[in-house]
């Protein structure tokens, strides 16, 4: 800084504009904020060391060939809970992000954000995203499994799912299409085009990257989730992959819930094994979402 | 292009190019499309109310509302049933409080560091490990929780009575690590938007970065960082695996965090477990504390978007 020039290079009897130093205290806060980071680094590898420390035993293809066994956890794998959260998220993508993406193009491109039906879906979205996870599960138990009668089914989770990431895809795919600038429209426009060939030609292609990266981390939050499983038959013992919409299923974290419950220890590492699929799986997702984010992001 | 020798000219004899274009029904049915897939948000919250409202109402039709608003002893789906949802309500607060406690210092600090303090790079670093800390499944934080932190603090406790094997702090600890990211990221937002014509008169008036962080950024961005911790108090409140897999099961009225206790969320995920016969009192319950537990964040939530609003009409 300019104060070593001041320091050294002032001309005796020049009164010194330099400081008394930095304060202990400025310091001392300068720590303490760096701690509070840290404490979120050091947490995030303490549990990542432990997870895979407790799974190298069971870190083999058993995991992922071997189906649940609730007799012998030595033998045993999560087959067909990979298989089912593959089925239930294939679903869950196949219904919300058409949905979200055309819900974020109506409220960008075409609501009037001063009519109070848009200010109310608005505030609607922004609550949906804050919603308990387990208060879907309730919505999926009492509305679809029991009042649509879909029962305890792949098309029953993956549609809860879908309503409980819809929000983030449709708040994700909003910023996308918000950070394609306005002159962009009005060229379009100016040259003769309709409102929809301008949203088709011009501002979805530029905010096709910043979607799928909304997608995407919608979707790993989706995987991960547990809680409203829990409400919809997820924890029924299942050796078989699903074979349709219509079947029973289990997922990766509902496996994991259930291993957990168990008091041997054996079932400590098939849990751990387990979660280091479910975390390796999500930290690719994480990793193409960030990928895609910075390789398509395009700076106006 | 090419421009066409002779225009074509309408009856009329304006020419052509310029006459009004057909209704197009094409973009009719779109704009119907898309208005549709945005309803679907508010179906949502409609299809949350019809799941919740006739099964609560039809309990409350056997339950008392005081006796469930003021009862302290919860046996749901035992004999006799007892339907007090005070210790449910209790474990909840006091576990959030607890995750309050960890995440509302380290969220703030990390956020005034990243938006005060770091340099572009040190973002580049920090900012995805806020990003995978928030996206490790909870279930992952409830198995770390009950397999690493309890036996941590069972095997090192300094104080006469070690922590029990379920208990209220390790769940409340590892919920704070949890909530962080939420806290963080969205009271950086709101410092991020205080303008820089502030951060400067301060700093030309002499004031040193810690100054100008706690006396001008915190003070300008402080709507935003409360509805920041709001958000956080929502996010705890409905959190379910880390309680039901660290907290345990036992509904109990206690203050004391070294115990087990039921949160809300993790009965209704028992309760949902169990099997509970379709239309039993006991089956009611479910819906009942879910709804108690959908007007407590909904409240928070509102809270949350209204101070929000605020800032950005301030700053943006």
């Amino acid at each position: 800084m300019a104060s070593s020039v001041l320091e050294h290079d002032a001309p005796p009897g020049v009164p010194r504009l330099k400081g008394r130093g930095t304060p202990w205290r400025e310091r001392f806060f300068r720590l303490s904020l760096w701690t509070s980071l840290a404490v979120g680094v050091i947490f995030l590898a303490g549990l990542l060391i432990y997870v895979v420390y407790e799974a190298w035993p069971r870190l083999d293809s058993r995991i992922w060939t071997n189906f649940p066994d609730i007799i012998d956890p030595t033998n045993a794998g999560a087959q067909s809970a990979i298989m089912g959260t593959i089925w239930v998220i294939a679903f869950t993508a196949l219904y919300c992000l058409p949905t979200g993406i055309l819900a974020a193009i109506y409220l960008e491109e075409y609501a009037d954000p001063e009519r109070w039906w848009n200010k109310l879906i608005e505030i609607n979205i922004q609550n949906l995203a804050a919603v308990p996870s387990i208060v879907y599960g309730i919505l999926g138990l009492g509305v679809i499994s029991r009042g649509l009668g879909f029962g305890q089914t792949v098309l029953t989770a993956s549609l809860t799912l879908s309503l409980l990431v819809l929000p983030i895809v449709i708040i994700a795919s909003r910023e996308a299409i918000r950070a394609v600038p306005q002159s962009i429209r009005q060229a379009s426009l100016a040259l003769g085009a309709t409102q929809w060939q301008t949203i088709r030609l011009q501002v979805l292609p530029a905010a096709v990257p910043g979607m799928a990266t909304g997608s995407i981390l919608a979707l790993s939050r989706a995987i991960g989730e547990a809680a409203p499983l829990l409400l919809l038959g997820g924890l029924t013992f299942i050796t078989f992959n699903p074979t349709g919409v219509q079947s029973q299923f289990t997922v990766l974290p509902i496996q994991i819930f259930n291993w957990i419950s168990q008091s041997r220890a054996e079932f400590v590492s098939l849990a751990s094994a387990a979660i280091v699929i479910l975390l390796v799986i999500l930290l690719a997702m994480n990793s193409l979402a960030i990928w895609l984010r910075n390789r398509y992001a395009r700076r106006w | 292009m090419s421009v066409p020798q002779q225009r074509p000219r309408s009856a009329s004899g304006s020419p052509g190019f310029l006459k009004r274009s057909q209704p197009r029904y094409g973009e009719k049915v779109i704009k119907v499309l898309l208005v549709a897939a945005a309803l679907v948000s508010v179906l949502t919250t409609v299809g949350i109310v019809i799941a919740l409202v006739p099964p609560t109402s039809d309990f409350f039709g056997e339950v008392g509302l005081g006796e469930f608003l003021t009862g302290t002893e919860w046996s749901a789906l035992f004999n006799p049933p007892e339907f007090g949802v005070l210790p449910l309500v209790g474990a909840t607060l006091l576990i959030t409080l607890i995750a309050l406690v960890v995440a509302v210092p380290l969220g703030l600090g990390a956020a005034i560091y990243l938006s005060e303090y770091a340099s572009s790079r040190t973002r580049t670093v920090f900012k995805p490990v806020l990003e995978v800390l928030a996206g490790i499944p909870t279930v992952v934080y409830g198995f770390f929780a009950l397999k690493a932190i309890t036996p941590f603090l069972r095997d090192n406790w300094w104080f006469d009575q070690p922590p029990q094997i379920f208990n209220a702090l390790s769940a409340g600890f590892v919920m704070g690590i949890m909530i962080i990211p939420t806290v963080a990221s969205l009271s950086e937002d709101a410092m991020a938007a205080v303008p820089h014509a502030l951060r400067d008169g301060a700093f030309a008036l002499g004031s040193s970065r810690m100054q100008v962080s706690t006396r001008v950024v915190f003070p300008a961005a402080l709507s935003g960082i409360v509805a920041a911790v709001v958000l956080g108090i929502s996010r705890a409140i409905g959190e379910t695996m880390i309680v039901a897999i660290a907290a345990g099961l036992r509904p109990q009225l206690s203050w004391n965090p070294l115990e087990g206790m039921q949160t809300m969320t993790a009965f209704i995920a028992a309760a949902g477990i169990g099997d509970v016969p379709v239309g039993s009192t006991g089956y009611k319950t479910i819906f009942a504390v879910g709804s108690l537990l959908f007007v407590m964040t909904l409240v928070m939530n509102l809270i949350s978007i209204r101070l929000v609003r605020k800032y950005r009409e301030v700053y943006e």
